[in-house]
C-alpha cells in the first residue's frame, strides 16, 4: 500500500544516493579533514601522558595557557644529576593540535640536556605536525611549556647551589 | 486561461503521498558503505584509494547545520528535474503552465504550514536572502521612531525557543514591525503568523529536509508590510524578488513543508524521546556536564552540552565517526568562542568545552546509543589527559589560579 510504496521509494532513493561518486569516508568527518594524521596519531596513541612528582627537586613543571583561551598545557621534565632530561610527561586541555604539539614536545625533550632542550622551536613542532596557519599558536604554547618547565627546574636548583656555597 | 486553470487542477492532484502517519519508516543504524566502483567519468586518485580500508561514513548528528533530503521530497522533485522543465513564468505554452501550477501548489503548501495566505509567500534562495530582504527596507524606514524587531524563533546553537507570541503582541501594540528567522523552527514547532502577530518570517529549505538553495519569506499583507527588492530584474514574485523561480527547488520546499505538517507531532515525540535518552545517559555516566540553554523553553532536537575540563575540538576529533559541531573557538575560523554561549553568560572555559548534538527525523536509537557510548568513553579519556581535571581532583579551585596568558 502507501507504506510499502513509500518504503520502496525510500530504498530506491537511498540506492540512488549510494551510487553517486563521493569522497572516501575518511574525509567526511570534519575534524579529520582539518587534522593531519600525525595529529590524530598523537591522540589515539598517546605518548607520555601523565604526571611526575611535582615536589621532587629533579622535576621541573611548566603550566602555560588559560582555560578562558581554551588552551592549557602542563609539561613536566625529570632531569638526572648530569643535567640530561630522562623523562617527560604532559597533560593538555586544548584542541587536537595542542595535544599533539605538547605530546611531541615531551618526545623531543627526552634524552636532551637542559641547554639542548632550549633550542626546540615552535616552527619545528609546527613543521613536524604539518599544522595549518590557524593552529600555529598551539606549537608556540608548546614551546612556552618547555621553557616554563626548564625555568622551574632551574629555579629549584638555585637554592641548592646557594646553600652549597654558604657551606 | 482555461487551459492554465486545468493545469492547476492537474498539478494539485499530483500530491506528496501522505502515507499512514502512525507507521514509522524503517530506521536502522545508518552506517552507509561507500560505493566501491567509481562511477565518475574523471579518473581521480580516489579510484586507487585502498578499498580494503573501512569505507563507512560517519553518523550524522548535525541537523542544525543541514538536513538530509526526505525521500518523499525527492519523489516530488524528480518529475520537475527530468520532465516538467518549463519556466514557470512562460505564459504561452503547457511547459510554463504546468511549472507555474507546481510553483503555486508549493506556495500553498508553505503557506498552510505557517497559517498564512499563499499571496504572502515569496520564494527566495534561502533564509539568508529572506533575512536581508526583511531587514533592508525596514532599516531605512521613514519615521525615526519606526523600528524593527528581529528575533530567531529557535536558536540554532542551543535550541532555545523565544517567546514569539509575546514578542509579537508587544510589537503589534507598539506598531513596530516584527521579523523572525524561523529557519530552525518551521515544521518543527507549531507556528501561526496570525496568532503570533508576525509580520515577516524567513524560511529555509534545507533545514526542514528540503533541498538546498531555496527558501521563502513571508510578508504580511494585512496590514501591508512594504519591503524593497534586493535584486531587480523581470519583476517576478510580485516585483519583490526578480529571477526565474526554480520550479524543482520550490516543489521540494513545498513538499518538505507538507511532509513536516503531517509529521510534526510524531517527529516531536520521536526527537524528544531520543533527546531525553541522550541527555539522561550522558548526565548519568559523566560528572560536570552542563546543558546550555533554558531547559524549559527548549527545542529538544538541539542539545548543547559543555563537558568541563575537556576542550570541544579535541572531543570532536576523538568522535571522528560522528558528525557533530562545537561552540569552541578552535572550530571557528576566528578563534572566538560561540557568541551565543557568551551572550547567555557561560564561563569562557565552558564555552570552549561545548558540543552540539543534533537529533532529527531520521536519527535512530542505535545512532544515539553509539554516539553516547563513544562520547562517554572519549570524555573520560580526555579528562585523564587534562591538567584542569587533575587539579580539580586534587581539590584545587581553578578560579584561584593566575594563568600565564589571557
Amino acid at each position: 500500500m502507501a507504506a510499502a510504496g513509500g518504503s520502496r521509494l525510500r530504498r530506491a532513493a537511498s540506492a540512488l544516493l549510494l551510487r553517486s561518486p563521493r569522497l572516501p569516508a575518511r574525509e567526511l568527518s570534519a575534524p579529520a579533514r582539518l587534522y593531519h594524521k600525525k595529529v590524530v596519531d598523537h591522540y589515539e596513541n598517546p605518548r607520555n601522558v601523565g604526571s611526575l612528582d611535582k615536589t621532587s627537586k629533579n622535576v621541573g613543571t611548566g603550566l602555560v595557557g588559560a582555560p578562558a583561551c581554551g588552551d592549557v598545557m602542563k609539561l613536566q621534565i625529570q632531569v638526572d644529576e648530569k643535567g640530561k632530561i630522562v623523562d617527560a610527561r604532559f597533560k593538555t586541555f586544548g584542541c587536537g593540535s595542542a595535544i599533539a604539539s605538547s605530546s611531541l614536545a615531551t618526545e623531543w625533550v627526552k634524552g636532551k640536556t637542559v641547554e639542548e632542550a632550549l633550542t626546540i622551536k615552535n616552527t619545528d613542532i609546527a613543521k613536524e605536525l604539518c599544522l595549518p596557519p590557524v593552529k600555529l599558536h598551539c606549537s608556540m604554547l608548546a614551546e612556552d611549556a618547555i621553557r616554563a618547565a626548564l625555568a622551574d627546574y632551574r629555579l629549584k636548583q638555585e637554592p641548592k647551589k646557594g646553600e652549597a656555597e654558604k657551606q | 486561461m482555461l487551459l492554465r486553470t486545468a493545469w492547476r487542477r492537474v498539478a494539485a492532484a499530483v500530491r506528496v503521498a501522505p502515507g499512514p502517519k502512525s507507521v514509522a519508516p524503517t530506521r536502522g543504524l545508518r552506517l552507509r558503505a561507500v560505493d566501491l566502483f567509481p562511477q565518475s567519468a574523471v579518473p581521480s586518485d580516489t579510484a586507487t584509494a585502498p578499498q580494503a580500508e573501512s569505507m563507512l561514513r560517519p553518523l550524522y548528528m548535525d541537523v542544525q547545520a543541514t538536513t538530509p533530503l526526505d525521500p518523499r521530497v525527492l519523489d516530488a522533485m524528480l518529475p520537475y528535474l527530468v520532465n516538467y522543465y518549463g519556466n514557470p513564468h512562460s505564459r504561452t505554452h503547457a511547459y510554463g503552465w504546468e511549472s507555474e501550477a507546481a510553483m503555486e501548489h508549493a506556495r500553498q503548501q508553505v503557506a498552510s504550514l505557517i497559517g498564512a495566505d499563499p499571496r504572502e509567500i515569496i520564494f527566495t534562495s534561502g533564509a539568508t536572502e529572506s533575512n536581508n530582504i526583511a531587514i533592508k527596507e525596514l532599516e531605512a524606514a521613514i519615521q525615526p521612531d519606526t523600528s524593527l524587531v528581529s528575533v530567531m524563533t529557535v536558536n540554532n546553537e542551543i535550541g532555545v525557543k523565544q517567546p514569539i507570541a509575546e514578542i509579537g503582541r508587544i510589537c503589534s501594540s507598539r506598531k513596530v514591525y516584527f521579523h523572525t528567522d524561523a529557519a530552525q523552527a518551521v515544521g518543527k514547532i507549531p507556528l501561526d503568523v496570525n496568532d503570533m502577530k508576525i509580520d515577516l518570517m524567513s524560511i529555509s529549505g534545507h533545514k526542514i529536509y528540503g533541498p538546498k538553495g531555496v527558501g521563502a519569506i513571508y510578508i504580511r499583507r494585512r496590514p501591508r508590510v512594504r519591503v524593497e527588492a534586493l535584486q531587480s530584474g523581470g519583476g517576478q514574485e510580485r516585483g519583490m524578488r526578480s529571477g526565474t523561480v526554480p520550479t524543482p527547488l520550490v516543489v521540494g520546499l513545498g513538499a518538505a513543508c507538507e511532509v513536516a505538517q503531517q509529521e510534526m507531532e510524531y517527529d516531536h515525540k520521536w526527537i524528544s524521546k531520543l533527546a531525553e535518552r541522550l541527555t539522561q545517559k550522558i548526565m548519568k555516566s559523566l560528572p560536570d556536564v552542563v546543558m546550555n540553554g533554558d531547559p524549559e523553553h527548549h527545542y529538544p532536537g538541539c542539545i548543547n552540552l559543555s563537558f568541563a575540563y575537556v576542550e570541544g575540538e579535541s572531543l570532536l576529533m576523538a568522535l571522528k565517526d560522528v558528525a557533530l559541531s562545537s561552540g569552541s573557538a578552535c572550530t571557528s575560523a576566528s578563534l572566538e568562542p560561540s557568541y551565543v554561549l557568551r551572550a547567555i553568560g557561560t564561563d569562557e572555559d565552558l564555552a570552549h568545552s561545548s558540543i552540539r548534538f543534533g537529533i532529527g527525523r531520521f536519527t535512530t536509537e542505535e545512532e544515539v546509543d553509539y554516539t553516547v557510548e563513544k562520547c562517554i568513553h572519549h570524555v573520560k579519556r580526555l579528562r585523564e589527559m587534562s591538567p584542569l581535571w587533575e587539579m580539580v581532583q586534587d581539590g584545587i579551585d581553578l578560579k584561584s589560579i593566575k594563568w600565564t596568558q589571557h
